[in-house]
């Protein structure tokens, strides 16, 4: 398990894992596998696993704190962990509630009934995940120091019940994570073909649509609409200085779809010409704002001025519950100057006495603000970008917004 | 490149041994021989309007000049998406052009030509164009293999061969210079835009030369007519191109400050003058250098200003949004302006003012007042320059993007390599002229008050 963590870091520091896709894919199974070698006390499995995953999710996010997909993960698993508690502590306290009625089939003990129910909640809701109070935030107590002693009432039999319960709970509780972990997994894989299915609703015959740099999920999006027998011909600009544009409309056109390449100066040029600017983003903030490749800033306000719809196709492994501050420097990463000018040619003005300083600048990433983007098309439907925060609350716990572990207390 | 060269001398050879006066009879009759053929031809060419405002012009060169202000309607352009003109006009060229294949549809009126094929074919017919001055040739041939780019190069090189050419001229016996000549010069000009489109602002200079020949009093013998012309082309490439640069630095460098952090793109021979002469002052300021493909122009530039001592940043187009929340000014050229305010100019220069506009950051343009134009605009697509789309393909210097190498062969994709687009007037701040610094919106108004009257000097 340390060499997968190994390696894992290893790639994301060296940002060799192309794609959020297979980073998120990467990072889930990692977490996957740390979940189920965990060993969990008998008491408070959950708080052991988070604390687990936490770990590990710290190390991995610090790897390459640009990736925002892998944070994204760490934090989903972390809200699986907190739900599946969650719901089985909800569980158990109705499956108490149906033993004690079960054993209790006199009605004499009826009055004994709400007492014995109210004190095995108690119990059952102590020993769960609690949101941290003011004082265990200052004092770092471990809430498992935090349990009394069990209830009053009920004594061996109850006890003798609970502890069942909590062992058959706890193996319960890995196997559930695990499994909608995996099904985690399942959705970061056919988040392609969920967004692809709702093309046909969004392009219709005849259109001409404009794209900037290559994504997989625009890819399936625009053949998906043409399988369903819709002509439309396709604008793709390079994006430079990768020029991944380039496949792209090699892909498109191999497809069988008009494609025509352009540089990305012509865009404005073009733009008054296009119904639709189609394109893929590599993180999606709370705001609604958008990381995307560099260029795309451009484009939207190019859209903006020629009210095009700016349409952006994101999985849901994308949307990141940070809010963005100066993110085209913080969320920014700066790539070799090679790829834009040759050393050799300029080395020689350069090193001349009178020469002047040169600096290049090769940004990887821009930042869309939400008010230029009109639509985002996610594994889940069409949203507005005003809509996204409320996302963020199916998918993520507030608890889970900072990763870093709290360093511990000398008490 | 070394096969241009030694083309350009063997032309060179022919400028001096072709006969300055043509006083032997020989000559003067083996000219007249070629002089008619070539008025013939020249006639026949003028009939399709093969180019717009030449063709109309010279139909009207012996009319009065008031009666050219009654003409308001733009006159009629070659739209090569109507086969009969295209048929008349191919068959009249010098110049053999092959269509290329994997032609844009939305560029249909345009010329899309293999560029492949156009210059080998060009060179060879060096000692087969009699009607061509050597001159015009040679002008001809560097445009085609883009040895001059920028407006105001390729307009002085032009005039300079009509110069030559109308040194070299002399009227056949029975025909009056005023219409021979401008027939001639027809016929060159008709040259030089198959060779590479003619961009509109050079238009108002082959303007300026046929009406100046148009006014020659009738008296002038050939040897003062042709001194006179002479003399109106080069005060006009003296006050129109090379003094007004000096004015248009003296203006703009007010407008640089100590601290400022300016932006240019492309490569614009005045801007660069104006950032040299400011920072020759002592102005204390930083210049970014945004650059886009596939010309990479403003490489020539960043090695300039380098060299003279700016500090410089340098970045591609797409990184406009991450540099412009540091430019305080941004400073742009233009190859025409046209009426309604929007600014002809090197493709992307409409994203740059877009962006400079988000960020509220002033857009200056710099250009001469020769360049504006009574035409105007709304879009990129009407009227427009497609270069080479091979350019397109290949990046020079990474051999690893390789991605297009066979796209020919592919019968649904096509490569577009735009040359110029339209910047609207509201992303322009002000427009730096020789006669000033102006709001866009009084562009018409120059036009129409400067535009005749020194023409009619």
């Amino acid at each position: 398990m340390l060499f997968l963590l190994m390696y894992l870091f290893i790639d994301l520091d060296a940002s060799k894992i192309e794609g959020s896709q297979a980073t998120a894919k990467q990072a889930a199974e990692l977490l996957r596998s740390v979940i189920s070698q965990q060993r969990l006390p008998q008491t408070h499995q959950a708080t052991a696993l988070i604390s687990a995953v936490r770990a590990v999710g710290e190390k991995l996010i610090a790897a390459n704190p640009v990736e925002l997909a892998v944070g994204n993960i760490v934090r989903r698993v972390l809200h699986i962990i907190r739900e599946e508690d969650l719901s089985l502590a909800t569980a158990a306290i109705d499956g108490l509630e149906l033993s004690a009625v079960s054993d209790d089939e006199d009605d004499v003990e009826r009055d004994d009934y709400p007492v014995l129910s109210a004190a095995a909640v108690a119990a059952a809701a102590r020993s769960t995940l609690r949101p941290p109070s003011l004082q265990t935030l200052l004092e770092d107590t471990p809430i498992s120091a935090a349990i009394p002693h069990t209830s009053s009432s009920g004594g061996d039999s109850e006890g003798k019940s609970r502890s069942v319960d909590k062992s058959s709970r706890g193996r319960k509780l890995k196997h559930d994570v695990i499994e909608a972990v995996n099904e985690l997994i399942q959705d970061i894989s056919t988040c392609y073909e969920q967004i692809a299915e709702q093309a046909v609703e969004h392009i219709h015959q005849n259109e001409v649509i404009l794209t900037l740099g290559s994504s997989k999920t625009v890819l399936e999006f625009l053949c998906a609409a043409k399988e369903k027998k819709r002509s439309f011909k396709v604008f793709v600009a390079e994006g430079a200085p990768r020029y991944q544009g380039h496949l792209l409309a090699k892909e498109l056109a191999a497809r069988g779809l008009q494609t025509t390449v352009i540089t990305d100066s012509a865009v404005f040029a073009m733009i008054s010409r296009v119904n639709m600017v189609i394109v893929g983003a590599h993180a999606v903030m709370a705001n609604g704002g958008v990381i995307a490749p560099v260029g795309l800033n451009m484009v939207a306000l190019a859209a903006q001025r020629h009210a095009v719809p700016f349409v952006v196709l994101a999985g849901s492994h994308k949307l990141c519950p940070l809010y963005p501050h100066n993110p085209e420097v913080l969320l920014n990463e700066l790539r070799s100057p090679s790829e834009l000018l040759d050393f050799g040619e300029f080395s020689d003005c350069m090193d001349s006495a009178s020469g002047g300083s040169l600096h290049v600048v090769n940004p990887t990433f821009d930042y869309v603000p939400p008010k230029l983007v009109s639509l985002f098309i996610t594994d889940t439907g069409g949203h507005n970008p005003s809509y996204m925060y409320r996302l963020i609350a199916d998918y993520y716990s507030a608890d889970d917004l900072v990763v870093k572990r709290r360093p511990a207390t000398t008490s | 490149m070394s096969s241009i060269l030694f083309l350009q001398s063997v032309v060179g050879l022919i400028v001096v041994l072709y006969p300055a006066n043509g006083n032997s009879a020989v000559a003067e009759s083996g000219k007249a021989a070629l002089a008619k053929s070539k008025n013939q031809s020249s006639l026949k060419k003028d009939g399709p309007p093969v180019t717009s405002e030449v063709t109309i012009d010279k139909k009207s060169g012996n009319r009065p000049p008031e009666k050219e202000r009654k003409k308001d309607a733009p006159p009629q352009r070659m739209q090569f998406d109507d086969q009969n003109r295209v048929g008349k006009a191919k068959r009249r060229a010098l110049v053999n052009q092959t269509e290329a294949k994997n032609r844009v549809e939305l560029f249909r009126h345009l010329p899309q030509y293999d560029h492949g094929s156009q210059l080998p074919n060009l060179e060879s017919k060096l000692f087969q164009l009699d009607s061509v001055h050597p001159a015009v040739f040679k002008v001809g041939l560097r445009y085609m293999a883009g040895d001059i780019s920028g407006v105001n190069a390729r307009c002085t090189e032009m005039l300079r061969a009509l110069q030559e050419a109308i040194i070299d001229y002399s009227t056949p016996p029975e025909k009056v210079l005023i219409r021979e000549l401008t027939a001639k010069i027809s016929s060159y000009i008709s040259f030089i835009n198959e060779c590479r489109p003619l961009s509109i602002s050079m238009g108002n200079a082959i303007r300026f030369v046929k009406r100046r020949i148009a006014k020659l009093p009738l008296s002038h013998t050939d040897v003062e007519a042709k001194t006179a012309l002479c003399s109106d082309i080069d005060r006009f490439i003296n006050e129109k191109i090379i003094i007004a640069d000096k004015v248009i630095v003296g203006h703009a460098s007010t407008k640089v400050r100590d601290g400022d952090v300016l932006l240019t793109y492309g490569l614009s021979c005045v801007v660069e003058m104006i950032l040299l002469s400011a920072h020759d002052v002592g102005k204390k300021f930083r210049v970014v250098v945004v650059d886009s493909r596939p010309k990479l122009e403003s490489q020539a530039l960043l090695n300039r200003l380098i060299a003279k001592g700016l500090s410089c940043t340098y970045t591609h187009i797409n990184a406009v949004s991450y540099i412009m929340h540091e430019v305080t000014k941004v400073f742009l050229g233009a190859s025409a302006v046209l009426s309604n305010g929007t600014v002809l100019s090197r493709v992307g220069t409409a994203c740059i003012a877009m962006v400079a506009h988000a960020f509220s950051v002033p857009v200056l343009i710099c250009c001469e007042a020769f360049k504006f134009h009574e035409r105007v605009l709304l879009d990129s697509i009407c009227c427009n320059e497609i270069g080479d789309p091979g350019a397109l393909a290949t990046v020079p210097g990474r051999m690893d993007i390789n991605y297009l190498e066979n796209w020919t062969n592919e019968e649904n994709l096509q490569l577009l390599n735009l040359m110029y687009d339209v910047t609207p007037s509201d992303y322009v701040s002000v427009i730096v002229t020789d006669h000033g610094m102006i709001p866009p919106t009084s562009v018409p108004v120059i036009v129409r008050e400067y535009g005749q009257e020194h023409y009619l000097i």
